[in-house]
């Protein structure tokens, strides 16, 4: 009898209600913001109040405590209306907040978490540079240690939360040295908006996530303080690579949400739309499309469930992520794709909610590592 | 000040529900429950009053097992404890009130906020015998309730057909909420943490002894007959004479 798939009493209250709050709060305003292309520091406020971010931090620091299946339905949900809104969440929890939760010392996480996980701040993560994308090792950014202090030279690039008013800082990985076997010796650092030498700014023209906030960083010069390295020197790549573990479930759980969000557009669509003398939802082609959509949605959901419940129960997970993340992705994509296709040319126009899915699905298989490198990581778990 | 709210476990509104093949009842397979829609707004109700005057909220539910998961909804809103009485039956809207007045007997609060009407079976009937059974007062459909300054009254403003209605009821006191007395909160994360360790007594309507024979039984359900679509006028005179000749409601 261990095979269980219940939710606990307390993931079903906050399923029931963070989805309720994503209808009323998120979704009346999401078309709009999209196209504005702005971030809403109104609704990034209820997020805050409903105690979306720090979801799994302890209360000790300001956390919510919870499980992290708990925060793979809570990033669900919201991106079941909205990718944008559930990208500020999910980089806010996993790439913000995750690296100071698991690798900070005590002062740093009582100096930033409480603040992050009230949400009255972000917190970006500056893995990628114009040069190092999917070879995150390649980082040209580097730290020299010069008396008390490091300085920082270097830049990066598509970084979410991290050039708004609310932007507090950021983790950045840099090049410290040359190890032992010739390879860049990777660490952390942990820089804070307002100091002198870095520039944060704010990315426009985006495909999806329009009313999320990316930024590029620049360092020149900058001076930060000897404590602000994150965890040990050399420990860099290791702290970078593992947080993109947990980021994969965020991805994943955002590509199930946003797979979701767009097969309930199509269905809606079907049913009312008569055409022929009937509504579109009764001719098989439609039809099969949209069983074909949910079988997949409830794969993906199980999927994504699993690497939670894993990552939950102290198991690897690493494999499962990465499983999640592609599929889930790949999901989005697929499942949009047959929601415009059944919107007909209604899914092509601006006031139809379902455009911005379209949209928004193609970040998940290029974002926090594309899906040619899950299949590497998969490849590589499986043992080829 | 003690609160006591009640919460009903209902089908999910949100959600088309079917009749079983045999009349018999809901096909309640694949259909998700929540909170009676205007018990969340009693639970609100109870939570603001709670947080200016302090005291105690205690969430009180009537139902299956699985009941507990709605009472501790209205716990991760802010509710102190709650109470369930647990049962498979079918209580009838008397049942129902004779379960509830013992529980009232038992732990005498000073106000019972319920929803006006559970979404399911719409009898909007349970408050108003509930007062009558304790001998209270009772304010239904309250669209505004505030409390008098000793705390013994209690000013309701009622949404009655074609306008409202002010009363004023001495405490202990029956009050039902209307759609309009307020917005639920929403459970927010910490607030379901916190619901984790709150208290809920669990006990058997059996155990009770309370005699809750329906004295209301359900014979069939039958699908509402499908609306046919209506018409288009071209001006008031035709709608005019249409509603004359052949609605014949003029």
């Amino acid at each position: 009898m261990a095979l269980n798939y219940d939710l606990s009493e307390e993931q079903q209250i906050l399923r029931s209600s963070v989805r309720k709050f994503a209808k009323d709060v998120i979704k009346p305003v999401a078309r709009e913001l999209d196209e504005r292309e702005e971030f809403s520091y109104d609704t990034m406020k209820s997020m805050a109040e409903l105690g979306l971010f720090g979801v799994f931090v302890s209360p000790e620091h300001g956390g919510q405590g919870l499980d992290y299946v708990s925060y793979i339905i809570a990033t669900e949900e919201i991106a079941r209306v909205d990718g944008s809104h559930a990208a500020t969440v999910a980089a806010g929890n996993s790439l913000g907040i995750g690296p100071l939760n698991y690798y900070g010392s005590e002062e740093q996480k009582k100096k930033y978490l409480p603040k992050l996980c009230a949400g009255q701040g972000l917190w970006g993560f500056g893995l990628t540079e114009p040069n190092a994308g999917s070879d995150a090792g390649g980082s040209q950014t580097t730290a020299v240690p010069d008396g008390n202090e490091w300085v920082i030279n270097g830049s990066k690039i598509f970084i979410t939360n991290a050039a708004n008013k609310i932007s507090m800082g950021v983790t950045i990985q840099a090049v410290t040295g040359k190890r032992p076997d010739g390879k860049k010796e990777l660490s952390c650092f942990l820089v804070e908006h307002g100091t002198k030498g870095f520039t944060a700014k704010e990315m426009h023209g985006k495909l999806m996530w329009r009313s999320s906030n990316t930024a590029e960083l620049y360092f020149e010069d900058c001076r930060i303080p000897r404590e602000n390295l994150l965890g040990r020197q050399g420990d860099g790549f290791h702290q970078m690579l593992s947080t993109l573990d947990g980021g994969r479930l965020s991805i994943g759980a955002m590509g199930l949400g946003c797979g979701q969000g767009a097969f309930d557009l199509a269905l809606a669509y079907s049913q009312e739309r008569q055409q022929f003398g009937r509504p579109i939802c009764k001719f098989q082609a439609i039809a099969f499309k949209l069983a074909d959509m949910a079988m997949e949605i409830e794969l993906a959901r199980n999927l994504m469930y699993k690497a939670g419940w894993l990552r939950d129960n102290q198991r690897p997970f690493a494999q499962e992520a990465a499983m999640a993340k592609l599929y889930c992705s790949e999901l989005a994509r697929r499942v949009s794709n047959h929601a415009v296709q059944i919107h007909g040319g209604y899914g092509l126009m601006k006031e139809y909610d379902v455009e911005r899915f379209y949209r928004d699905a193609k970040f998940l298989e290029i974002g926090e590592g594309t899906s040619e490198v899950q299949r590497i990581v998969i490849s590589r778990q499986i043992g080829c | 000040m003690k609160i006591f709210v009640t919460t009903k476990r209902v089908t999910d509104p949100d959600v088309k529900i079917k009749v079983k093949p045999d009349g018999s009842g809901i096909a309640t397979e694949g259909i998700d429950y929540k909170v009676n829609p205007f018990d969340e707004i009693a639970v609100e109700e109870a939570i603001r009053i709670n947080e200016k005057q302090g005291g105690e909220v205690v969430v009180v539910s009537i139902g299956s097992g699985a009941s507990t998961k709605e009472v501790r909804s209205g716990l991760a809103m802010g509710a102190q404890r709650g109470i369930l009485v647990k049962t498979d039956d079918y209580l009838d809207s008397l049942g129902t009130a004779t379960v509830l007045k013992k529980i009232v007997d038992d732990e005498k609060p000073d106000l019972i906020l319920m929803g006006k009407q559970a979404v399911d079976g719409d009898n909007n009937q349970v408050g108003q015998i509930l007062a009558d059974m304790l001998g209270y007062a009772q304010a239904c459909f309250a669209s505004k309730i505030e409390l008098g300054d000793d705390q013994k009254t209690a000013r309701v403003t009622r949404e009655v057909d074609g306008g409202f209605d002010h009363v004023e009821v001495d405490l202990p006191a029956v009050i039902t909420a209307d759609l309009r007395l307020n917005e639920p909160r929403y459970a927010s994360l910490p607030g379901i943490m916190k619901a984790k360790k709150k208290p809920i007594n669990e006990m058997e309507l059996s155990s009770l002894g309370l005699d809750t024979t329906p004295k209301v039984v359900w014979h069939k359900f039958s699908e509402p007959a499908e609306r046919k679509a209506g018409i288009k006028v071209p001006d008031v005179p035709t709608l005019v004479s249409k509603l004359k000749d052949e609605a014949k409601v003029l």
